[in-house]
């Protein structure tokens, strides 16, 4: 099916089961312990065997030496896997780094050798028995000392005259704001169980992009995609990290045909956050200009990030071309070559950094206007999109959001003076931020299977990593054959079938239950021609397939057997004609310690307006996590460089710190009444992004009420505020 | 409900579901009677009682009472995370007390009465911590959750026992349960979903129906 024009009324808008709160449907096997992760597999005629990373200690240079002998001797080892074992291997089209090292070593802990052995602990011990020599290289691994050499690029996107209107605007701000690295810290580490039959492999893992994955494995084992097969039915958390092949699929696979056995392979939590990928930090310069009436005149924005030869930058700036109104702008990303491990998406890349920065930047211009931060983004709304005016956005609601948002959290009541709300020991401030994302979409294809008993089965590789695709696809193919939720069976996250949007962009939910939607679309067409109906006027309803007086049970049509069909949703020109995307209010309540700067967050709201909500529970939880992880972002959350030995110190939970229960209080969202048709048949947009872009800010500026103390450089950690307090000596 | 049951299906299809013993008959044949002084593992005997059920094991000293549950009794619903007692998600009751079983390795826990995510409940007969999670949406990706379900059950307990915390205000009175008894005992459950302030909600509910 082919969406090239906005939707009419289709069956989606009877909204019996779409847009319900349902329980997701994979509830009771996730509660119970009984949903099989990538590990877990188990196969008691299969001679599994057991996979252990080694990974490089240096960032750069060569591996002089490897001596395996003791580690080949230990007991219980299979087979040891190095890059000399391995052959000669590609490496996939979406990776930056080789994912087995050697000779040569890219990254820290980039994979230099898997060590197989019967059992678990004996792969562990005989991993720490592989002595490596190296040649150390000099890397390049301090974003802030290669920045000074990276000015304006070719890239770059300019708007009328930047320079002359913001020299020549009333009121400017010229500020540099920094983001740290930052891991998605997902709870289930990358994993893989890999097995030949001959020449074909199955890979059962944990993986956001099946698709992506078949072909990325192919190339990388130079193996042919018909020969792979990825299975990944449930996901424990991506964030963007799974989007990739990682090591543990290679290894694994490399592994298996060294031992001749089926291999699986977890990657150890302190060897995960060097090995795979992370988000890369931004350094970002604003530039704002306006009038003395609040319009903006000139914006700018350029980011600096690093990432390794031939990787991509973090794209801190695209926001910023669509999100403010303004006839002159700026902005460009600059690149710098780092020796640390591969930068590359994690949720909402390039705006969750971007808008951390821009939406702080908003609230200082705010200050300096002596306008209140809401009513200035209200002023520089934009229907259009600012760079190409004729182009308008299909659907816009960031006033809306501000505003509902406003009243519902009480913003009135808020003081603009920094300081001033004090709670006993506790200096109390609110702040807000625009949360902004575009809406992806991506060809997405489902089969669905029509059976006597009147079951439809749904079968698509999209993957559920959290976010409830299980139960709204089972919502849409319910709603669509006028069935009752319990009779549509999933099935997802397996090569073998149609190949759908995957899980990325928060283009998921929308792409993937459109493809759905044209798979039903197609079957309710047969069924209606098995029944003898015309597929025009047939209503499907009850089980039941009716028209005037006529009605007939849906199982019939699969009397003389299963019905199967398949479709494609492919997305035509409606995305470049009218901007897509979605947008939120955020609004944060802090607490500050007067005496020791601790930061405790109160109260949390986001207003969002992203299209039909198809399940506003599975939703509302996208969002509540998306704003747990901005508070993240706010507070804690750094990798820390070492800059002379080249990767992140504190690798792993402990060190690498994420919120927990004692940090979140009670989260409320709101979702704006919204349906886009100029984005699929299903009218809905993504949120599972836009909820983290901008709560980082929202919460910098609750603390900047709170304090009056600016903090510009993520995370704010007492250490930045604890010299400034009102009344620190 | 039939999403399950093709799932279940699916799976079998492939290879034989977690829950199955059969593999232990298929362990692979590394027992030696005594450690070796040739670096071969060190392997004892063990009796794990789990959910009731009692397991005999010949065993690696070196495996954690986590590894022997997932790897060896195929009780995959605790599940490994960290592996470095970090995030919680292979929280098991041992004797009615929360224990990280990555922490403790399986050989120190004979005799003792273990109780994982399988032994509080199955998806028809589910506990009604398992059930609260349900509804109110507790969980996203559901890595974390047998391991916040079973911290959950555990701190509902302790709070009744009086067992106070680091946020319980007055030691001399009996601990009530709040929202924040609740955040402070359950920070040793990551879940990196940020399902954070629906479990809250889930854990009040069954407190409340618990009276």
């Amino acid at each position: 099916m082919k969406f090239d024009k906005p939707e009419t009324t289709n069956p989606i808008d009877q909204l019996k089961v779409v847009g319900q709160p349902v329980n997701r449907v994979d509830g009771p096997l996730k509660v119970t312990g009984a949903a099989t992760y990538a590990y877990e597999w188990h196969d008691p005629h299969a001679r599994l065997a057991y996979g252990y990373p080694v990974g490089s200690t240096i960032a750069k240079g060569r591996i002089a030496s490897m001596d395996l002998s003791r580690a080949r001797t230990a007991p219980g080892v299979v087979a040891i896997v190095t890059a000399k074992e391995a052959g000669q291997l590609g490496k996939g089209s979406r990776n930056t780094a080789t994912l087995l090292g050697g000779p040569e070593v890219e990254h820290y802990h980039q994979a230099i050798a898997v060590v197989v052995a019967e059992t678990f602990e004996q792969a562990r011990a005989a991993a720490a028995l592989v002595h490596v020599t190296y040649e150390e290289a000099e890397g390049r691994f301090d974003l802030t000392a290669e920045k000074d050499g990276l000015g304006p690029t070719e890239s770059d996107v300019k708007v009328g005259e930047f320079e002359t209107a913001f020299a020549e605007a009333a009121v400017r701000l010229d500020e540099t704001y920094t983001t740290p690295d930052q891991s998605h810290a997902m709870m289930e580490p990358h994993a893989s169980l890999a097995a030949w039959d001959g020449d074909k492999l199955t890979i059962w893992t944990s993986n956001q992009m099946i698709a992506w994955s078949v072909g990325d494995v192919a190339k990388t084992l130079k193996i042919p995609p018909a020969n792979v097969r990825v299975i990944s039915p449930y996901i424990g958390g991506g964030f963007g990290s799974k989007l990739f092949v990682r090591s543990d699929m290679i290894l694994a696979a490399l592994g298996s045909r060294a031992a001749g056995r089926p291999v699986k392979i977890a990657l150890p939590r302190p060897f995960l956050m060097n090995n795979t990928t992370h988000r890369p930090a931004t350094i970002q310069r604003i530039r704002i200009g306006a009038g003395r009436d609040g319009r903006i005149t000139a914006i700018a924005h350029e980011g600096w990030s690093g990432n390794l030869p031939d990787g991509d930058p973090e794209n801190a700036v695209d926001q910023t071309k669509l999100l403010y109104a303004g006839a002159h702008r700026l902005t460009g990303n600059r690149l710098a070559t780092l020796d640390l491990p591969e930068g590359n998406a994690m949720r909402a890349p390039g705006e969750a950094p971007g808008l951390m920065a821009l939406e702080i930047a908003m609230d200082e211009m705010a200050e300096r206007l002596g306008l209140d931060p809401i009513e200035f983004r209200v002023i520089n709304d934009t229907q259009v999109d600012p760079g190409n005016p004729a182009r308008p956005f299909s659907h816009r609601q960031l006033v809306e959001c501000l505003r509902v948002g406003a009243g519902r959290f009480g913003w009135a009541a808020r003081d603009a003076r920094p300081g001033t709300a004090r709670d006993g020991r506790w200096l109390k401030g609110i702040g807000v931020a625009a949360g902004f994302r575009n809406n992806l979409t991506m060809k997405s294809g489902a089969r669905v299977r029509l059976d006597r008993r009147g079951v439809v089965t749904v079968e698509t590789d999209m993957t559920d990593i959290g976010t409830g695709s299980y139960t709204i696809i089972a919502q849409t193919a319910a709603e669509m054959m006028g069935l009752p939720i319990e009779r549509i069976s999933v099935r997802l996250g397996d090569s073998s079938f149609p190949v759908s949007a995957g899980s990325g962009g928060q283009w998921g939910a929308n792409s993937a239950t459109a493809g759905v939607y044209a798979a039903c679309v197609k079957l309710r067409e047969t069924v209606a021609q098995r029944l003898g109906f015309n597929s025009k006027d047939a209503v499907f309803a009850d089980g039941e397939v009716r028209s005037g007086d006529r009605r007939v049970s849906l199982a019939q049509a699969a009397s003389d057997g299963e019905l199967v069909v398949e479709d494609t949703i492919e997305f035509g020109n409606l995305k470049k004609t009218h901007q897509q995307s979605t947008f939120a209010a955020h609004f944060v309540e802090v607490a500050v310690d007067a005496a020791t700067a601790e930061t405790r967050v109160r109260r949390m709201l986001s207003v969002c307006a992203a299209g039909r909500i198809l399940n506003p529970k599975t939703a509302r939880s996208q969002v509540i996590g998306a704003m747990t992880m901005g508070v993240g972002g706010a507070l804690m959350e750094e990798l820390a460089v070492d800059t002379r030995r080249g990767f992140f110190v504190n690798h792993d939970l402990a060190g690498y710190e994420v919120p927990v229960h004692a940090d979140i209080p009670h989260q409320e969202v709101i979702f704006l009444d919204e349906v886009d048709p100029m984005s699929s048949p299903m009218k809905a947009k993504g949120v599972g992004e836009l909820g983290l872009c901008g709560v980082g800010a929202a919460v910098a500026n609750a603390v900047y009420n709170a304090t009056g103390i600016r903090v510009r450089s993520y995370p704010i950690t007492l250490d930045k505020l604890i010299t400034q307090l009102p009344g620190a000596s | 409900m039939p999403i399950l049951h093709d799932l279940e299906l699916n799976r079998r299809d492939l290879m034989v579901g977690g829950g199955t013993l059969a593999a232990l008959t298929a362990v692979p044949a590394v027992v030696q009677a005594q450690p070796s002084p040739a670096g071969a593992p060190a392997l004892t005997k063990v009796s794990l009682t789990v959910n009731g059920q009692s397991h005999d094991l010949e065993i690696d000293i070196r495996t954690t009472l986590l590894d022997a549950l997932r790897e060896r009794l195929h009780l995959t619903g605790s599940k490994k995370g960290c592996d470095h007692g970090q995030c919680g998600a292979c929280t098991v009751l041992i004797d009615g007390r929360r224990v990280n079983s990555c922490l403790t390795l399986a050989i120190m826990n004979e005799g003792m009465e273990i109780t994982t995510i399988e032994g509080l409940g199955t998806p028809e007969n589910l506990h009604p911590m398992q059930e609260a999670f349900i509804k109110h949406d507790g969980y996203q990706c559901g890595y974390c959750t047998p391991g916040q379900i079973c911290s959950g059950v555990a701190v509902l307990g302790e709070i009744k026992a009086g067992i106070p915390s680091h946020v319980t205000p007055d030691l001399t009175q009996p601990v009530t349960l709040s929202d924040a008894e609740i955040r402070e005992r359950m920070s040793g459950n990551i879940c990196r979903c940020g399902a954070y302030s629906n479990i809250v909600e889930a854990m009040t509910e069954v407190a409340g129906r618990q009276g």
